[in-house]
């Protein structure tokens, strides 16, 4: 067979690469999220939307029959003290999408990271690279529902400012722990698992009333559940309910999330380079 | 290639000794000596599970050894591996293409993990679109290309950093003779400007085609080491007398005729007769009165080394 015609590489082939160091070699990682979605951008979009119809629905749905719900020593209408409860959930959904299914894809069927490992990144690049999309995707997300939020009048605080961070902390936590988990799924079927935890997250988490209404040991174990932490200090921020547990909630959240980045990076550092 | 970026004493590009990979009890490669001189073909032959795969993993850095030493480009895999890497284009056994990404965009991204810039790799990528022949479907997802051009591209894309070593772990496995074909094409042209490479296969003529030395791996070991030729100087006579009888009289045949040949095989099929002077050894069968159905005298190859040296059973 002929195979003249095709053309030498042109010589000088060295073109010495400049060595990203550390970590600027994860952000290559969401240079290649973001082109891998310019096409299939309406699924970025697509999760945004349930949190805001339950707003419709249920916020401004219920607002007429349940009127005001006390926070503290203030009493709010029920669409405010809805609204960052969902907001939470928003960010939630954001990080874990892409921190989970996406990431199994990548890792067990696409076999994406068997090729970005036998470049200069590693796996640490990997797992900061897949979170801070995560992270970006949530804040996406967070930024349309305050957007909304703040449409509708339901921003009730100057404390809201903090609001964009603190939904990102969100983010961040569930993008790890996400991510985390997700190294240790066998196949598609471990999945159901995902959303054995996230329905019941959304759903009593106290994001729609407050915990007082169960009783003592329940309101103990909710209150150690990620979302519920996202959803207090949210409300926290958004009604202007300050205290110093707020920061208890942060922390909870941050340190989540980066056992959640260690552990993953551990765990693919097993997984890929045997 | 700078030789002061070379081992120091042997200007290996690649430098292996005693090295060893355990997987829990199971022990993959088991201690291995091997020189790869900058701007050589080197080749691994084995059967399946001879340790080729292993070993090349530990060269791309990604698979830590466990055991004696190992230099690639002058430096330590287990301290250096970014660096490593940087300077190794690595085609895997399957392609792990991006799935999410068209034609273009695989090696465009590729190119953008190992820190290229913007414009210029647009550039380096239009190029090697032509080189693999794919600029017509650069476009083109990668999920409806052929086997053969997925392979190009996994190829192309090795080559977008401009390495100095490749790493082909069994390039041509699937593929049809044309695309085999096109594809050693391309394996010569940069072995003409000086890039190293490594290369397994079980496909010995593809061996005999590209390498300029090679070792023949078996059970984690090097069973055999040297060039194409020098291989089959040491480890078969210069030809084979292939001899075809009766199928249930190859084992009395193959006695009655030990004496004519250095070495005789009896394979449930037919016997093969080693010896120099195949045409000679002939006569003297026929002249004792034997007819085979069919003879043929043939130059030895590749394969009878390997087949000799590895055994006939099969391994999985």
């Amino acid at each position: 067979m002929s195979t003249a015609g095709a053309p030498a590489i042109p010589l000088p082939l060295r073109v010495i690469p400049p060595l990203r160091v550390g970590r600027g070699r994860a952000r290559l990682l969401v240079e290649r999220n973001v082109v891998a979605y310019r096409r299939g951008w309406i699924f970025l979009v697509s999760g945004f939307f349930e949190p805001l119809f339950y707003l419709m629905s249920i916020g401004l749905g219920l607002n007429h029959l349940v009127g005001h719900l006390a926070i503290g020593a203030r009493s709010i209408p029920y669409t405010d003290y809805v609204a960052p409860g969902l907001l939470a959930s928003s960010a939630m959904n954001g990080a874990i999408f892409d921190a989970t299914f996406g990431v199994f894809f990548k890792l067990k069927i696409a076999k994406t990271y068997d090729a970005v490992l036998a470049t200069p990144l590693g796996v640490r690049d990997v797992a900061i690279g897949e979170l801070s999309w995560s992270l970006i995707r949530g804040t996406v997300y967070s930024i349309a529902f305050l957007a909304v939020m703040a449409a509708l009048g339901l921003i009730a605080s100057w404390w809201a400012v903090l609001c964009l961070p603190a939904a990102m902390l969100v983010s961040f936590a569930f993008g790890g722990i996400g991510m985390f988990a997700t190294c240790y799924m066998r196949s598609w079927q471990d999945f159901d698992l995902i959303s054995l935890a996230i329905v019941p997250l959304f759903l009593f988490s106290g994001v729609f009333y407050p915990l007082s209404l169960y009783p003592g040991w329940l309101r103990t174990v909710v209150m150690v559940t990620p979302l519920y932490q996202g959803v207090a200090l949210l409300r926290g921020l958004d009604t202007g309910v300050i205290g110093p547990v707020l920061l208890v909630h942060a922390c909870y959240l941050g340190l989540l999330g980066a056992i959640g980045l260690v552990g993953a990076s551990r765990r693919l550092g097993r997984l890929l380079l045997p | 290639m700078s030789g002061s970026e070379l081992d120091a004493e042997t200007g290996a590009a690649v430098q292996a000794r005693g090295l060893t990979k355990r997987f829990g009890e199971f022990t993959a490669v088991d201690g291995v000596d091997f020189d790869i001189q900058a701007g050589e073909a080197f080749g691994f032959l084995g059967p399946n599970g001879a340790g080729k795969t292993s070993t090349m993993r530990m060269i791309a850095c990604l698979s830590p050894i466990s055991g004696g030493s190992l230099q690639v480009l002058g430096l330590d895999p287990m301290r250096d591996g970014p660096r490593i890497r940087s300077r190794i284009g690595l085609v895997p056994q399957e392609d792990t293409l991006d799935l999410e990404l068209t034609v273009r965009d695989n090696l465009y991204l590729y190119g953008r993990y190992f820190g290229l810039p913007k414009k210029q790799l647009r550039e380096r990528v239009d190029q090697l679109l032509e080189f693999a022949r794919l600029t017509e479907r650069a476009d083109e997802r990668v999920d409806p290309l052929s086997g053969g051009m997925r392979r190009r591209l996994t190829i192309a894309r090795a080559l977008v950093s401009s390495p100095d070593l490749v790493i082909l772990d069994e390039p041509t496995t699937g593929l049809d003779p044309q695309a085999r074909h096109l594809l050693w094409d391309r394996l010569y042209r940069l072995k003409r400007e000086g890039v190293t490479l490594v290369i397994t296969t079980h496909y010995m003529d593809e061996a005999e085609q590209l390498c300029d030395r090679l070792v023949v791996m078996d059970a984690g070991r090097i069973a055999a080491a040297g060039s194409p030729r020098e291989l089959i100087e040491q480890w078969s006579t210069r030809e084979v007398v292939e001899l075809r009888f009766e199928p249930e009289g190859h084992q009395a045949h193959g006695d009655r005729l030990a004496d004519l040949a250095e070495r005789v095989e009896v394979l449930p099929d037919r016997l093969l007769l080693y010896t120099d002077e195949g045409d000679a050894t002939l006569d003297a069968v026929r002249s004792r009165g034997k007819s085979p159905i069919a003879a043929l005298v043939r130059r030895s190859t590749l394969e009878d080394v390997f087949l000799h040296l590895t055994g006939r059973s099969l391994v999985e």
